[in-house]
């Protein structure tokens, strides 16, 4: 099956993204502009591209498919997704704007040794960024490979070879309206299916939900919290990794250097919860809708009564079931833009942690030209772009469904603590935050091997060492004991130093008042 | 190893007034919100079946759903209100504080 409608509105958009990407090449001239967009994003276009950031194909379509499946469910998920922002407003955006120019790692080793704490905040970001990425690809692939009738590692080498040329020619200036854009289109398709959907219901949710309750298998429990979360460990565990997870992700900290200035910092999260909070309410509706108007309909299902393609479609189906051909079309090329987009993202963030972070200051110890630094920033982009092709095609018949989880798990065990103790917490000291955040490092990637994600699910043992699905909970807690315990006993002389210049460090967080 | 400026600036009152004014309410949004939430959880994964009330005898509307959507909406209120203050109050102290010590 070749999906015409969807391959023509995907050219559309790759056409369009290409010309972006030439405009904005021949902007890219300098370090602050490749890292940064040259810090001249709004606030409200840094709001839509937060957003989109965190609109990835997973959300879209996961989400949807979890409410088609369980109903409420979905909604506790989204929930947990999207409290995390408001307290990276409150605690984080705007001291970062102030303490950095282009990577999170700026703010971190401000006043820390700057080859222990980059090489560290590398490390972190590059794992996050590789386990994400691993795992949109292999999304990707198989997506691609169901909507458009594409051979998987076709798929995969066109999404790797258009997010290295994004990346590598128009850096930060062309990822940001990539993601602009599908932002747009994601959230109108959205809204559209939403309306469409309570339309049919003549815009009662009373009658929405009720439909639903009378055609899907577990009936009333659709309407209240079910297998999702079942105790409490693994309640506060979830709710930990997403809501610090979201605060230590390098592609999502690095969209606050593409503002001008502290208050557009603030702004943009505004906007971007906004964008996300009225996402996930759509993404409910559509679930909904999903199970009211394509579960009943044999048009969509398999041999076996389920959705055809896994429930991840179901609002794939439902695109087609309320707007026909060219709708389902619009919709297909839009989730293939939505994948485009983040993993571009993902790209920027892991090319600049490794010629910003590792290259300029660890490597070349802060001596380096603009240039060279500029040169090796593309370079990494080229073969991050490569090592993402080729993980994607060998790992396509392995189980990749923790990897999200795990990336998450990581970016709040070693990129959130000492992101925030840097700034919070004037005793920090280099060593401190070494040992602490490799030791979170560790703790989240062992509890997660020897949990049920990886020790039961993808090495088939019978049951799982580590109990809980989400390790947050104690690898959040040991990194921040660990620093703690480390900083506290560090008697050295270079810290002694990192502690007194906390002072400094923190006029410039609160009024961005630079140190000539 | 401060330099007389910073020194300058941290005993400014201002200065003081401000990071004492915005880290209250950082931390109080911040309260507020992680309170509503883990409350939530702890809902969910204690009492499913509270979140599983009829909001009325004919309904087929759970709590459960006006109070998720609610807090969705509080999450993106708490941010505005964050912004708006800030915006108002914040920024003229800050540009206070570095006009007089430039």
């Amino acid at each position: 099956m070749t999906n015409y409608p969807a391959i023509t509105m995907f050219f559309i958009f790759v056409f369009a993204t290409l010309m972006i990407t030439y405009w904005a090449a021949k902007r890219t001239k300098s370090r602050s502009h490749f890292y940064a967009a040259g810090g001249k994003i709004t606030s409200l276009q840094n709001g839509l591209a937060i957003a989109g950031d965190y609109m990835s194909a997973a959300s879209f379509l996961g989400i949807s498919g979890l409410v088609y499946l369980s109903g409420y469910d979905g909604l506790i998920y989204s929930i947990g997704f999207l409290v995390g922002w408001p307290i990276i407003l409150f605690l984080l955006a705007e001291r970062l704007r102030n303490l950095g120019d282009y990577t999170f790692a700026d703010a971190t080793s401000h006043r820390l040794d700057q080859i222990k704490i980059r090489s560290l905040a590398a490390c972190g970001s590059l794992i996050t960024v590789a386990l994400y990425l691993i795992a949109q690809m292999v999304g990707a692939g198989k997506l691609i490979q169901l909507l458009f009738g594409l051979p998987y590692e076709f798929a995969v080498v066109i999404v790797g070879v258009l997010m290295i040329l994004y990346v590598s020619f128009g850096g930060m200036l062309a990822t940001t309206w990539v993601q602009i854009i599908k932002a747009v289109l994601l959230l109108s398709g959205a809204t559209f299916m939403a309306i469409a959907v309570m339309w049919t219901t003549g815009f009662s949710f009373e009658t929405l939900f009720e439909k639903a309750v009378s055609v899907h298998p577990q009936n009333y429990s659709i309407m209240q919290p079910g297998g999702l979360v079942s105790d409490p460990i693994s309640a506060i565990s979830l709710g930990i990794a997403l809501m610090f997870g979201t605060a230590g992700l390098p592609h999502i900290l690095m969209r606050f250097f593409t503002v001008k200035d502290a208050k557009d910092a603030r702004k943009s999260v505004f906007f971007a919860t906004g964008f996300i909070g009225y996402f996930y309410i759509l993404t409910f509706i559509i679930g909904f809708g999903a199970i009211m108007l394509i579960s009943t309909n044999p048009e969509f299902l398999n041999a076996n009564g389920g959705l055809i393609g896994g429930n991840n479609m179901a609002a794939i189906h439902l695109a087609n079931a309320v707007g026909g051909d060219m709708f389902l079309g619009f919709i297909s090329a839009v989730a293939f833009a939505t994948i485009l987009a983040v993993v571009s993202g993902l790209t920027l963030a892991g090319a600049s942690a490794v010629s910003h972070d590792l290259y300029a200051s660890v490597f070349k110890k802060g001596k380096v030209n603009e240039k060279d630094e500029l040169f090796v920033s593309r370079i990494s982009a080229v073969t991050l772009g490569c090592v993402a092709i080729f993980l994607g095609i060998i790992f396509e018949q392995q189980n990749v469904a923790f990897m999200v989880g795990l990336a998450f798990a990581v970016a709040a065990s070693a990129n959130f603590p000492i992101l925030f103790l840097s700034m919070y917490w004037k005793k920090l000291t280099s060593n401190g935050a070494l040992i602490g955040g490799g030791v979170g490092l560790m703790t989240a990637t062992i509890l997660v091997i020897l949990g049920p994600a990886v020790w039961v699910d993808v090495f088939g043992n019978d049951e799982p060492v580590f109990p809980y699905k989400y390790p947050a909970l104690f690898s959040v807690t040991t990194a921040f004991i660990v620093t703690w315990l480390f900083s506290i006993m560090d008697k050295s002389k270079s810290s002694k130093k990192e502690i007194n210049a906390f002072d400094s460090q923190f006029i410039q967080s609160q009024i961005g008042l630079k140190k000539e | 190893m401060k330099s007389s400026l910073e020194k300058k600036i941290i005993n400014n009152q201002d200065f003081k007034s401000l990071v004492k004014k915005r880290s209250f309410i950082s931390w109080l949004l911040s309260a507020i919100t992680l309170l509503t939430y883990f409350c939530f959880i702890l809902l969910v994964a204690f009492f499913p079946e509270v979140l599983g009330l009829k909001i009325s005898e004919e309904s087929i509307i759970t709590i459960g759903i006006p109070i998720g959507v609610s807090i969705i909406l509080l999450a993106f209120a708490s941010t505005g209100i964050y912004v708006f203050i800030a915006n108002r109050e914040f920024d003229k102290t800050e540009k206070k504080i570095l006009k007089k010590n430039k």
